[in-house]
């Protein structure tokens, strides 16, 4: 009995001992997890649209499951698999807040990654914020995402609409700065971003430059009238600020009544299959539009290992999907910048932490253009800004000049 | 000057658009005294199967005829199996139908062949160059004449189109005089199926189709039905070919684009209230 007793504070001595040797930064290693996360496993909601007009989207949310199928396969992150738990709003914002509240209050995820589109995102913003739960690389272009005063769990991922604007100017200013610009926008905060954006890189030549700016509803049936009133005023510069179909109508009756102009389309609706071919190949040609992401499609990736590994995890893990889908390569990079912030949130998982490692990220993807890196900071949430523009010549996008933003 | 002309013939193009969907309106209300609001979903439907004929290999007008008989039967038999029960319930247990019908429509449509859009071609040649009016706005303006001249001609000179106005107007008397009444609200319901058809298959060009197609210009054609007088084919024809000139000539010089859409809404709730029954509709007056 005694001897034990002393056996035992001969090891509470060694104990000490060893805590007292122990540089003070292991104790930073010491696990602290927020709700959603343990030794075992990361819990991380995801709500897309499945169903309805944006079901499109869809493939996002598949992808970004299938790749972290592949993380699971490989070990998880820093010894722990992730739970993907992904649900079905179908663009509707109302369903939004329900999924939402039951990923965060019944589910208890870690933390909500792109979520999918405005109108949804809009609806969960303040919610997420007063939950103080993440609402992490939000998958749409509004620039009110990256407001870390007042919204710090709230994050965007893509290039905002603004700095996209901002860009198209910044070519405009350097091959036609005497360009007379009409502008064709939709009549919300979508269009009106981006074209606060195009103003603001224009500066002060906006209001001599820019000659005519119309609105179309998501309602009007064509944008034909538009069209003439555009051309009637005299620009040879013009910026499309529309959706697909919108964008279609825009091209294909640019072409009808003749008209050539400088035309900046937006990344919105720059998808080869969906606009382009639709609006008559042929009648695109010459358009210039933005891009961030390699295009699956386009020759000059095929050959590169970055392309290969992508098309590996696509055949193994994501094998229904489309390998000319550009959405896959979205979700597959997405879901890497997220994974780049689990590992360097170690064993702190935490919610704070969460935002505080996404707020200082600094990396190359593979499938990003080559030059262009998600960068963040503190007082810096937009994570991608630079795009390199290309030009359509009537079969593919073609990529020209330098890579734009910073 | 040019622009006001390109103006006025862009809203001739697509006022064509509101009146075909326009005598669809007309064509119903005339055999049910009621307005359908699925119409504009059943036409993207029916342009959706022509669609797929066409993707199948069909010939153009081979894909047209056969998509304007699929059409026909399906407004037939979607008022025998889902309208007949509720053929005598208040209007507004009809008007819940309807909507039902559009929801349906619309997602049917989206889960089968998904929201991205699709050309789909033209049965008229290619236009060349800058022009006016495109081959394709004249020929589908050509054709919805065509689909109104038959229409007229039905109602007015056939017994079968008496019998199906005098079904719609009256349905006790109708039926006192040996007139099938529920019959003739199916074949009211299949011919509007059909010009619903012909309406989509012309405007799908120009719009591109997907399932959202018709909903804006479902609205537009109510402006136009209604501008016109409900109960007259020449007046939805008419009032579809002055509300999108109107439109687009308001949206351009006077009110600006943002409130283009405005102008529709204005016309239907001044029609209603200062004319009911249109610029060229009859008074009903009812004996009691």
């Amino acid at each position: 009995m005694r001897q034990s007793q002393r056996r035992n504070l001969i090891k509470l001595g060694v104990a000490s001992a060893v805590a007292a040797a122990v540089p003070p930064g292991a104790f930073a290693q010491q696990k602290k997890y927020d709700p959603g996360a343990n030794d075992r496993e990361i819990k991380i909601g995801n709500i897309n649209p499945y169903s309805g007009p944006a079901s499109a989207y869809g493939a996002i949310g598949k992808a970004i499951g299938a790749y972290f199928d592949k993380i699971n396969a490989e070990g998880g992150i820093n010894g722990r698999r992730i739970k993907y738990i992904t649900l079905d709003d179908g663009y509707n914002p109302a369903k939004t807040v329900e999924m939402t509240r039951k990923l965060v209050e019944e589910e208890e995820v870690l933390l909500v990654f792109q979520p999918l589109g405005t109108p949804p995102n809009s609806a969960i913003h303040k919610y997420m914020n007063q939950k103080r739960v993440p609402q992490l690389f939000v998958a749409t272009g509004a620039t009110k995402w990256g407001d870390p005063k007042n919204f710090p769990w709230t994050m965007g991922w893509q290039p905002n609409y603004q700095s996209e604007g901002r860009i198209y100017a910044a070519h405009l200013l350097e091959t036609r700065p005497g360009g007379k610009v009409g502008i064709l926008m939709q009549n919300d905060d979508y269009g009106k971003d981006y074209v606060k954006g195009f103003k603001d890189g224009l500066g002060d030549k906006a209001k001599a430059m820019i000659v005519s700016e119309v609105t179309y509803e998501v309602t009007d049936p064509t944008v034909d009238s538009q069209m003439v009133t555009l051309k009637a005023s005299g620009a040879d510069v013009f910026f499309n600020v529309t959706t697909p179909k919108f964008a279609a109508q825009a091209i294909k009756k640019a072409a009808e009544i003749g008209w050539k102009p400088l035309h900046y389309l937006n990344s919105v609706s720059n998808a080869a299959g969906s606009v382009m071919v639709p609006a008559g190949a042929e009648n695109g040609i010459g358009i210039v539009s933005a891009f961030y992401l390699k295009d699956p499609t386009d020759p000059q990736w095929q050959n590169s290992p970055e392309y290969k590994e992508w098309a590996a995890w696509m055949a193994r893990y994501n094998p229904q999907a489309s390998l000319k889908d550009n959405f896959n390569v979205y979700g597959y990079t997405v879901a890497q910048s997220l994974v780049q912030v689990l590992r360097q949130a170690g064993n702190d998982l935490t919610r704070a932490n969460v935002m505080k490692q996404a707020a200082s990220l600094d990396l190359a993807s593979p499938m990003l253009l080559p030059g262009i890196r998600v960068k963040t900071g503190p007082d810096d949430f937009f994570p991608i800004e630079q795009e390199q523009l290309a030009r359509w010549d009537g079969k593919t996008w073609v990529l020209f000049g330098k890579i734009y933003g910073k | 000057m040019e622009a006001l002309i390109q103006q006025i013939f862009a809203g001739l193009a697509t006022g064509g658009i509101y009146a075909s969907v326009g005598l669809a309106l007309v064509m119903i209300y005339q055999s049910t005294h009621h307005i359908n609001f699925a119409q504009g979903e059943m036409a993207m439907f029916s342009t959706f199967i022509a669609w797929a004929l066409l993707q199948a290999g069909w010939p153009y007008w081979g894909a047209f005829l056969a998509t304007v008989a699929v059409s026909f039967a399906g407004g037939l038999a979607i008022q025998r199996i889902i309208l007949k029960p509720v053929e005598k319930a208040p209007v507004l247990t009809n008007v819940i139908v309807f909507i039902g019908l559009l929801v349906i429509f619309n997602s049917l449509a989206g889960w089968i062949f998904d929201h991205t859009i699709k050309p789909f071609p033209s049965p008229f040649p290619k236009s060349s160059g800058a022009q006016l009016i495109s081959p394709h706005d004249l020929g589908s303006i050509a054709v919805m004449l065509v689909v109104l001249v038959l229409l007229y001609a039905f109602l007015r000179f056939t017994s079968v189109g008496l019998a199906m106005r005098a079904a719609a107007q009256n349905p006790e008397s109708a039926r006192l005089v040996g007139i099938r009444v529920s019959w003739m609200l199916g074949l009211g319901w299949g011919l509007s199926a059909a010009i619903g058809a012909v309406a989509g298959m012309m405007v799908a060009p120009i719009v591109y189709l997907d399932p959202n197609m018709m909903g804006g210009i479902l609205l537009y054609g109510f402006a136009a039905a209604l501008l016109g007088g409900i109960d007259n084919p020449w007046g939805a024809v008419i009032g579809g070919f002055i509300v999108g000139v109107l439109e687009n000539l308001l949206g351009a010089y006077v009110i600006g684009t943002e409130l283009k859409l405005s102008v529709a809404l204005v016309l239907i709730v001044t029609i209603l209230t200062v004319r009911p029954n249109g610029l060229f509709g009859k008074t009903v007056v009812t004996r009691v």
